[in-house]
């Protein structure tokens, strides 16, 4: 299933990925007329089926808790998140963890700009997909194009723990994520979660900023009280 | 009710509808064994009718689906059981790609692909046990006065994006408009079975009402073997009133998207909303306000009517003794013995008046419709008739706010980076299961 994705050589990839980012500026340059700068982040939950990638997702957006049945394809919400001086737009991509949704998935996690790998933690075979998903997304993506975090979620079921919090914590830090445990159900550190992201995001566009690489679909925002320097935010192709 | 299995032809269960397939493997062996037996002799199993039982078998490609059922239904209607099922299946996965999966590995376990669909297929089984439209081949449709079903349509018409092929406005699983591309209903309509099925998969998974939905769907009787691009959405907090936009477009999510924020703009300046929620609290219809003189009996006559041309079927709300659910459901039995006595292969009828121990029950058949009816049990076949025709008389005089007569068409010219026919569903790039 992972070959229909891979099967796509890497230059059209990309040409697809800029195609699909240059539609979604449009929008955002007429509401971005404000004074302030606003960010528009896509975000992708990836991860098996039941971890609660949706339940995460309803938790952060709506502050709520129901039971749910599996995501048909996958679910879009946006969030607007406010840091400091800057105010971001995370959309959030939640993804379908059944497996028949699996060879779609690049469609939806194309031009992410961050991921959150979801295992459960009482599921050991959950945080193996979690390293899979991984896998994948160092192939598509380079190290500093996308922010992973690996969290595991079902806290509130801590008793079943198959997934040892250590374990976890070392395989994050090799592979340079954030890593955060979790629980949608009694709301343990969800907002935390997406908050990290946000922080980090906007630590890497600050970090970019000075050195004026031309990144394009990292910025998908036109500032328009700063109309100078095209180039830097133009969308060439 | 009936049981219904779902296995591969290599034996492997896939679903079943009560208990688990693991427990019932042996019973599927058994089952398999029958149709391979039979399939040996170069002939293909039907059915199989005991004391009190049916089985009914249905093939399609590497698929096997059985039913066991005690029910009045005919082994007609447990086959078109069986078909919804199938399509279900279909809707989700595709033809070409169970096919392809079979071809690979006979005894692939299907199950890890349906994995989490299991309640899809649970609902679908009920609704198709009580809701007429399943058996009529009819969705059931909003009451709505003409001109407010027209505006609607109108604003869906505005609304479009290269690409889009369907726009269906739904009501708690009531049909409200749809809204067809213009190329596409040349070459087919949106069938009233894909149109379940979709409603169903919307019902099923609606436990999160809060996002945007952007799924791929196979309508399996427009082509089964692609796929369309189906955006879903609530219009309002209560979840009851959903968009439903279906895009040959894989990576037309934003412009969808957009289409959906207009549509949301321009119901709330038209205050649509209120006028939806106003048509769903009120009664679909009622025996009373059909306004019957002399009606005979306490009973209601009960009536989903199916215009054919029309494909929607309205039906009153059940009064009287007809409360609880299972008086609905036996009402229900009811009709599917007169259903299958009217479609009878061997001897179709046009009318049937039958007498049964608590009702008395007319069905008429036409080429415009199909009525069914039911009577107290003291009522006489004259009076009968008598109150069909007022009935007749009362629908003929509300037809246009009972159903949808002529769904509106746009064109949205297609894509022309893509160069080809806009119409025409993802059927060339059946990717979905090509790494598989």
């Amino acid at each position: 299933m992972d070959r229909s994705l891979s099967s796509l050589p890497p230059p059209r990839r990309k040409a697809m990925l800029k195609k699909n980012m240059a539609s979604r500026r449009t929008p955002q340059q007429e509401a971005g007329s404000s004074t302030e700068q606003t960010y528009v982040y896509k975000v992708v939950l990836l991860g098996t089926t039941a971890v609660g990638k949706s339940s995460l997702a309803f938790r952060y957006v709506k502050n709520d808790f129901r039971e749910s049945m599996p995501t048909v394809g996958c679910s879009f919400f946006t969030q607007l998140v406010c840091l400091e001086t800057t105010t971001m737009k995370l959309e959030i991509w939640d993804t379908a963890g059944q497996e028949k949704y699996q060879s779609v998935c690049h469609l939806y996690y194309r031009g992410a700009n961050a991921a959150l790998l979801v295992y459960d933690i009482t599921q050991k075979a959950t945080f193996a997909r979690a390293k899979l998903w991984l896998r994948e997304l160092e192939r598509e993506f380079l190290h500093d194009e996308i922010v992973i975090v690996l969290v595991g979620n079902k806290t509130d079921l801590a008793a079943q723990r198959e997934v040892p919090l250590e374990e976890a914590e070392e395989f994050a830090k090799s592979k340079s994520l954030i890593f955060m445990e979790t629980s949608a159900k009694s709301n343990h550190r969800v907002t935390e979660v997406f908050m990290a992201v946000a922080c980090e995001l906007l630590k890497r566009e600050r970090q970019k900023e000075p050195t004026h690489q031309p990144q394009p679909w990292k910025k998908s925002c036109v500032d328009l009280q700063e109309p100078s320097n095209p180039a830097k935010r133009c969308c060439r192709s | 009710r009936a049981m219904v299995f779902v296995l591969s032809e290599a034996g492997k269960p896939i679903y079943s509808r009560y208990g688990n397939e693991e427990a019932l493997s042996s019973t599927m062996g058994v089952m398999m064994a029958l149709v391979s037996f039979i399939q040996s002799g170069d002939n293909a199993i039907r059915s199989i009718y005991s004391d009190d039982r049916k089985l009914v078998f249905v093939q399609q490609g590497p698929l096997v689906l059985v039913s066991v059922s005690r029910t009045l239904q005919s082994e007609q209607q447990l086959r078109q059981e069986l078909l919804y099922v199938y399509y279900q299946i279909l809707s989700m996965l595709t033809q070409v790609s169970i096919t392809r999966i079979f071809e690979r590995k006979k005894n692939y376990d299907l199950r890890r692909l349906l994995a989490g669909s299991e309640k899809i297929l649970d609902r679908l089984l009920n609704l198709v046990e009580s809701d007429p439209g399943f058996l009529l081949g009819a969705v059931r449709c909003l009451p709505l006065p003409a001109s407010q079903r027209d505006a609607l349509g109108a604003l869906l018409q505005k609304a479009i994006t290269p690409n889009l092929v369907f726009s269906i406005l739904v009501a708690q699983s009531q049909l409200v408009t749809a809204v067809q591309e213009r190329a596409v209903i040349e070459e087919c309509r949106l069938e009233p079975t894909d149109l379940h099925l979709l409603l169903n998969l919307i019902g099923a998974s609606s436990a999160f009402q809060a996002g945007e939905i952007w799924t791929p769907i196979c309508l399996p009787r427009f082509n089964p073997d692609g796929y369309f691009y189906a955006y879903i959405s609530y219009l309002d907090a209560e979840c009851t009133v959903c968009l439903v936009l279906l895009s040959t477009d894989k990576e037309s999510f934003y412009a969808v998207s957009d289409c959906k924020k207009r549509v949301e703009e321009a119901m709330r300046t038209q205050g649509s909303l209120q006028v939806l929620s106003g048509g769903l609290q009120s009664p679909s219809y009622s025996v009373g306000q059909v306004g019957v003189p002399g009606y005979p009996g306490e009973l209601p006559p009960a009536a989903p009517v199916h215009q054919r041309q029309l494909s929607s079927s309205p039906s009153p709300e059940l009064e009287g003794p007809y409360c609880s659910e299972e008086e609905q459901q036996r009402l229900f039995d009811l009709y599917h013995y007169l259903h299958s006595r009217i479609h009878s292969t061997s001897r179709p009828l046009r009318l049937i008046y039958h007498v049964a121990e608590k009702e008395t029950l007319l069905a008429w058949v036409t080429s415009k419709f199909e009525l069914y009816t039911c009577f107290s049990p003291l009522v006489t076949k004259a009076g009968a008739i008598n109150v069909l025709t007022k009935l007749l008389r009362w629908i003929k005089k509300e037809e246009d706010r009972l159903f949808i007569r002529y769904p509106p068409k746009y064109s949205t010219t297609p894509n022309p980076g893509k160069g080809t026919k806009g119409g025409r569903p993802d059927g060339a790039e059946n990717g979905f299961f090509a790494g598989l």
